[in-house]
């Protein structure tokens, strides 16, 4: 039993460079398994089929489609062919690498657009949130690989900029791995320049789609602050962004939605179903309503921004001569005759403009009976869709007997008294 | 042939003689086992016989009863176990009656067989008579055996594990021992022997140190045994107090103030193996301080196991300049020798511990000493000033250092440059490495470089690149943490200016003559790589260029014929050096594309070189080509590819490598990182990787550590291939099954082991989880529902354990996701019957770990969408 060696280190510093070059490998690897999992684990919960768009642009709320032709003419018929030819299996991280064309075909149509108000739902109290909607550009802001795009609706660029989103600037971000993305479904705003974010799509890679709008305005509001993005622009973060006040759709969270002050210019009301997943392309559980109140554009303008003394349609010419709507399943607003067809050099498929004349719409049993339509002449030729069912019926209700705020108020009634329930989501059973 | 004449020819100076004794030996051992032990221990018993011969057949015996090697031990066991009992107690009486042999040598050896027959026997219940008949033997008259008996009882506590032995016995053991340390114990060698025994027994004595009468009264004992005329009974007794201020340290404080004065008479006074104890006495107890203290700023819950007694805090104002002192006795030379341990340099880290310890406080008790010797005549005076300052730049605030340090940055710049004394400049390189270590970096806010000394700085730096060796090695190890101060990530560096001429600097000390001496050529490299590791965008262009000239290195290295065996270690471990450089380069220019676009043109020159490295076979550079190419793998992605046909039989000889554990564990990194490189394209080597990695699974001789990363490879693998990973299920499922059952519990195992557990429950998860999502979207999924109940009952068991790390837990809730990612609702439903699953998700989800919460997030949206479909 010799003395124990007592030699401390001197002099040295406590750890080898070999030993410091395995570690560091170690962490390197460790780092590339992490981002290989999480790879796989966002394949796997967003898998989507790449649909070329059926969304009908005409149903949208903001109705500048006359002002910007450019983009309409970006997929044409032919495009929709060769999507459809092939559907092929993609999914959002793939779309994120997308550049180019590519990602204009892939990011037009994944937006979840609203149908317009044409009757109140019931249990709009229980059910459904509702929110002014700021006026503005719809897009897609996605972030990722150190750089924030942000996409109209026909998936062309509107803004490239660095953000405080994750991964969205070059700056030295220690969480998460750099090629994960964040996909947010944003109104651009353009007098104060802020992207007002109105639902998550993805965040940090996770998909959010499978997700109910409840679950999914909890995450917003959770972890947009967090990252700084709502903080004052800066270099490194060229523009703000902001939440929307989202409101239970109570009296109280309607009529402040509908009057309550806010920074930005409201266009209408928007009101989400609490667990209706985020559905691509038109769906009947996202509304949008309006009244002069509350937006400029109510009534649709034509291209020279004055609002025709008839209301204006677009309709879809079909093979029987009848003129549907983009619906799906198309609705069927009236036919025209053979002979009329062919002297006016017509053909199925093409987009068809009219008038509604003094006959207006007929509905029996809240369903279209007949439609006086006076024919004016093939649409422009950018247009790609024709109009959506509830956008034709609520401009024409605009016009004779509009959906009024006391009917949504009443609808609701006195009755129930809502609190203010927090939006959080527990896993059940 | 008689075994006499045998065990001494197996030491004969004749070769041949030897080697056929050996053989010999070998057979006999081969042929009949019992009987070998039996005449060894005869011959170990019998005081006719030559000393010589009696000291071998012990050592053999006792080689035959342990080794190092955990597996191999536990099979010498078994064999040891499984003997005659008349044959065991024949040799056991052998062993026990050589204690009392007049010849020391044979009285020893036994005390070292005893011990390990009691290693083996103790914990099995047997042998229950030994420590009673080894007690008996202490009430004998002849010293000898006195001696023996006391040294024997300290082997056995080496040897055994104290809960194996009642508190009974160890109450008898202390006793035995404590009496013959007495100073009433007249004979030196019995009383140096118990104090030895003592040290070795001390961890058995837990209850008798909670016993406030029989600890002051070892206490007692072992502070008069410091006093002893003899030497070693003293340095023997401070190893004793050594021992008790770990194991003991809560227990100390009325005894402090005694050992101050022994420790400081010790220092002041005794001869240096004494004095050495003595300081680490100090030391040791700032260890424990520093621990405690660090605990307290973790977390301090309160209910801390051992509180803070402050000792050093206390002892300050005597302790620093007793400390001081040893300083000024220095050796010539001690720089140049590897070995050297001496006063001063004990004394100089104690002080570095002490000012760890107490921080602030010890700034003014030192700085009166620098500021007295700093500028003497006499070295020995300069130096101490210089290394006392070193000392104390950990541990003390910014605040309080960082003024100090401006003041005397010019100074000590040239002190490097113009001091006549080589050891006063090696001390003062590695005072401005600690500077730049622990007070220059990012997280300072008053920079002590600026603008305006850096040149200046670099300058002197790189003047001393053409020092003396030591000196040039300390101021390549301040060049590094020079280097590290400016962190990697900043757009742009104030090293920038100065890239090209370290760079330069560097290489030209790697090729001086005297490069071999004091590390040098491995602390340039060394500073070479922190220096590009650091290194910004702004330099990516000259890191580029450094790819060429390390190639042509390492390619000079290849060409040497015929070498000797020394040289060929020498380039060997130049190659190890010039690989390190390379991987560490390739992973900077790798991490950004466009580096790693123009990097891209070197790699088949670079492959080629490792592969012919490879070809040269030596251990230390396998290792590192290895690691340099799970470098490349990673920078050079599916191109990877056509490397696969020449590289492979490497890779599978890294697999192989079980004897150098690292390089088994690199390679198995390695793999990882060629899977997700080659993703699908590595399937055609899967069946040789695969077998290989089962292989070292099953194995037992493989260290412990490769298990984990070999788990983790297999999700690498089957994440890599998906679904084709369906042929490796039914060999790698049972094996992850058994191993979650064997990591499923702790209890009662030390820090270490739940450490390996947990990396084991860590590399079984990642498995699951690679497995899963490789197969997702697969119309095979199926093939795993027979496997997810036992995962989920592995997670239920490790959470109900609650000892899991942080890894483990975010690693954990993600395989809880991934099941219900990949299987759906056939998951969703054994999740909502799991008994802990939903408890476990919400302790993630509240977790502070932002990994682990954001698993759990993952986590619960999958298992959101299982359930709900």
């Amino acid at each position: 039993m010799a003395p124990h060696d007592l030699r401390r280190p001197f002099k040295r510093p406590a750890i080898s460079d070999q030993q410091r070059r395995r570690e560091i490998s170690l962490q390197r690897q460790a780092q590339n398994r992490r981002d290989a999992q999480q790879h796989a684990r966002c394949l796997a919960s967003t898998l989507l089929y790449l649909q070329f768009p059926q969304a009908e642009p005409a149903s949208e709320p903001e109705l500048e489609l006359e002002s910007v032709p450019e983009f309409q003419a970006e997929f044409g018929t032919e495009l929709e062919v060769e999507f459809e030819a092939s559907p092929r299996e993609f999914d959002i991280r793939q779309a994120s690498k997308l550049k180019g064309s590519q990602a204009r075909k892939w990011f037009a149509g994944q937006l979840m657009l609203p149908e317009w108000m044409i009757d109140v739902p019931d249990q709009l109290a229980q059910d459904w949130y509702v929110f002014a909607r700021p006026a503005g550009k719809r897009c897609f802001v996605v972030s990722t690989n150190g750089t924030t795009v942000s996409r109209l609706r026909n998936g062309s660029i509107l803004n490239r900029f660095p953000s405080a989103l994750p991964n969205g600037a070059r700056a030295r971000d220690a969480s998460g791995s750099a090629q994960s993305y964040s996909i947010l479904d944003c109104i651009f705003h353009e007098s104060d320049q802020t992207y007002y974010v109105i639902d998550m799509v993805c965040w940090r890679g996770y998909s959010l789609y499978d997700c109910t709008a409840e679950f999914r305005f909890f995450w917003l509001n959770s972890k947009l602050a967090e990252t700084g993005a709502c903080d004052q622009p800066s270099y490194y973060h060229r523009y703000r962004f902001c939440l929307v006040q989202v409101y239970n759709c109570d009296q109280a969270g309607l009529s402040a939605a509908y009057t309550g002050a806010v920074p930005y210019v409201k266009d209408g009301l928007i009101f989400y179903n609490k667990h209706a997943h985020y559905q691509t392309g038109n769906t009947p559980l996202a509304l949008v309503w309006k009244d002069e109140n509350c937006s400029q554009y109510v009534i649709d303008t034509d291209s020279k921004g004055q609002i025709p003394s008839q209301q204006q349609v677009v309709l879809e010419l079909q093979d029987n001569g009848n003129l549907t709507t983009s619906d799906d399943p198309p609705v069927v607003f009236g036919f025209l005759d053979e002979g009329f067809v062919q002297k006016s050099g017509l053909h199925p498929g093409n987009l068809l403009r009219f008038a509604i004349s003094e006959g207006g719409l007929s509905f029996v049993d809240g369903k279209l009976a007949r439609a006086d339509l006076k024919y004016l002449g093939k649409s422009n030729r950018a247009r790609a869709f024709a109009d959506s069912y509830s956008k034709v019926v609520f401009q024409h209700m605009a016009r004779h007997s509009p959906l009024q705020f006391d009917d949504l108020l009443a609808s609701i009634g006195s009755s129930i008294d809502q609190e203010d329930k927090p939006s959080e989501v527990e896993m059940v059973g | 042939m008689e075994v006499t004449q045998i065990l001494l020819n197996a030491q004969s100076i004749d070769g041949t003689v030897r080697k056929h004794a050996e053989d010999s030996l070998k057979q006999f051992q081969e042929q009949n086992l019992p009987s070998f032990f039996l005449s060894l221990s005869g011959e170990l018993a019998n005081n006719d016989k030559p000393v010589e011969s009696r000291k071998l057949a012990g050592l053999i015996l006792k080689n035959a009863l342990d080794a190092k090697e955990q597996h191999r031990k536990f099979e010498l066991a078994q064999r040891w176990l499984s003997l005659d009992a008349t044959v065991k107690a024949q040799i056991k009486t052998c062993l026990l009656q050589t204690l009392s042999a007049p010849v020391p040598d044979a009285r020893s050896t036994a005390s070292q067989v005893i011990a390990k027959v009691a290693g083996i026997e103790l914990p099995q219940k047997q042998w229950p008579e030994l420590i009673g008949s080894l007690l008996s033997n202490i009430h004998q008259l002849p010293a000898n055996v006195k001696q023996a008996t006391l040294e024997t009882l300290g082997y056995l506590c080496e040897e055994v594990s104290p809960n194996v032995v009642d508190q009974d016995q160890v109450n008898k053991i202390l006793t035995a021992v404590v009496q013959g340390m007495n100073a009433s114990e007249g004979n030196n060698d019995v009383r140096l022997a118990a104090t030895r025994a003592l040290l070795n027994a001390l961890g058995f004595a837990h209850a008798n140190f909670s016993n406030d009468m029989e600890r002051d009264y070892i206490m007692r004992v072992i502070c008069e045994a410091t006093l002893s005329p003899e030497l070693k009974i003293r340095q023997a007794a401070f190893e004793c107090l050594v021992s008790i201020s770990s194991i003991y340290y809560e227990k100390l404080a009325p005894y402090i103030q005694d050992i101050f004065n022994l420790t400081a008479k010790a220092v002041g006074e005794d001869e240096e193996p004494v004095a050495l104890q003595a300081i680490e006495f100090w030391s040791s107890i700032c260890d424990e301080e520093i621990d405690i203290l660090e605990d307290y700023g973790d977390d301090f819950t309160g209910d801390s196991s051992i509180p803070c007694f402050y000792f050093i805090k206390q002892a300050l104002p005597a302790l620093v300049p007793m400390l001081l002192e040893t300083l000024l006795k220095q050796e010539e030379d001690q720089d140049q020798d590897e070995g050297a341990w001496n006063i001063a340099m004990a004394g100089g880290t104690c002080l570095g511990l002490v000012g760890r310890a107490v921080g602030d406080d010890i700034v003014p008790l030192v700085m009166p000493f620098i500021e007295e010797n700093i500028t003497k005549p006499d070295w020995r005076q300069r130096e101490a000033a210089t290394y006392a300052f070193g000392s104390i730049l950990e541990g003390p605030s910014p605040d309080k250092l960082i003024p100090l340090v401006n003041a005397a940055l010019t100074f000590m710049l040239s002190a490097l440059t113009k001091d006549p004394s080589n050891h006063v400049k090696d001390t003062t390189a590695w005072t401005l490495g600690r500077i730049f270590e622990f007070l220059h970096g990012s997280t300072t806010e008053t920079p002590i470089i600026t603008e305006a000394n850096c040149q200046q700085i670099i300058t002197v730096l790189l003047q001393s690149m053409k020092d003396v060796p030591n000196v040039t090695e300390k101021a390549c190890g301040a060049l590094y943490f020079l280097a590290q101060g400016y962190e990697e990530g900043a757009p742009s560096s104030p090293l920038t200016p100065f890239f090209q001429e370290i760079v330069q600097a560097l290489l030209a000390v790697t090729h001086r003559e005297d490069a071999g001496e004091s590390r040098l050529r491995t602390a340039a490299y060394e500073t070479l790589n922190e220096v590009v590791r650091c290194s910004t965008d702004e330099t990516a262009p000259m890191v580029l260029q450094l790819v060429p000239v390390v190639m042509m290195e390492l390619h000079n290295t290849l060409e040497g014929q015929k070498l000797s065996s020394d040289e060929r270690e020498k380039q060997s471990e130049l190659q190890g050096l010039l690989c390190g450089c390379l991987q560490v380069i390739i992973q900077k220019l790798g991490s950004s594309e466009p580096t790693k676009y123009v990097f891209m043109q070197y790699a088949d020159q670079v492959m080629g070189l490792f592969l012919r490295v490879f070809a040269c076979r030596s251990a230390t550079v396998h290792e590192e080509a290895m690691l340099a190419i799970g470098a490349l793998a990673y920078a050079a992605g599916s191109d990877f590819a056509k490397y696969m046909p020449e590289f492979y039989k490497y890779l599978e000889m890294g697999l192989q490598n079980f004897e150098e554990y690292q390089v088994c564990a690199v390679t198995v990194g390695v793999v990882g990182d060629i899977c997700r490189a080659l993703e699908d394209k590595i399937l055609a080597y899967c069946d040789g990787i695969m077998t290989q990695l089962l292989k070292n699974l099953s194995s037992n001789q493989l260290h412990r550590s490769v298990k984990p990363p070999i788990f983790s490879c297999f999700g690498d693998i089957a994440l890599a291939i998906g679904e084709n990973f369906e042929k490796y299920l039914m060999y790698a499922m049972p094996m992850l099954q058994s191993a979650a059952e064997l990591s499923a519990h702790t209890s009662g195992a030390d820090d270490d082991m739940t450490e390996y557990t947990n990396s084991l429950r860590n590399g079984i998860l990642e498995a699951y989880s690679g497995i899963f999502q490789g197969f997702k979207n697969s119309p095979k999924t199926q093939l795993l529902i027979p496997y997810a109940p036992h995962i989920l009952q592995f997670l239920d068991s490790i959470y109900m354990e609650k000892d899991m790390d942080d890894v483990v837990m975010k690693t954990a809730v993600g395989v809880l996701g991934d099941l219900a990612d990949t299987l759906g609702s056939n998951a969703g439903s054994l999740i909502q019957q799991s008994l802990s699953s939903k408890d476990f998700l919400n302790e993630c989800l509240s977790s502070d770990d932002h990994l682990i919460k954001e698993s759990a997030e993952w986590a619960r949206l999958a298992i959101g969408r299982a359930i709900s479909v």
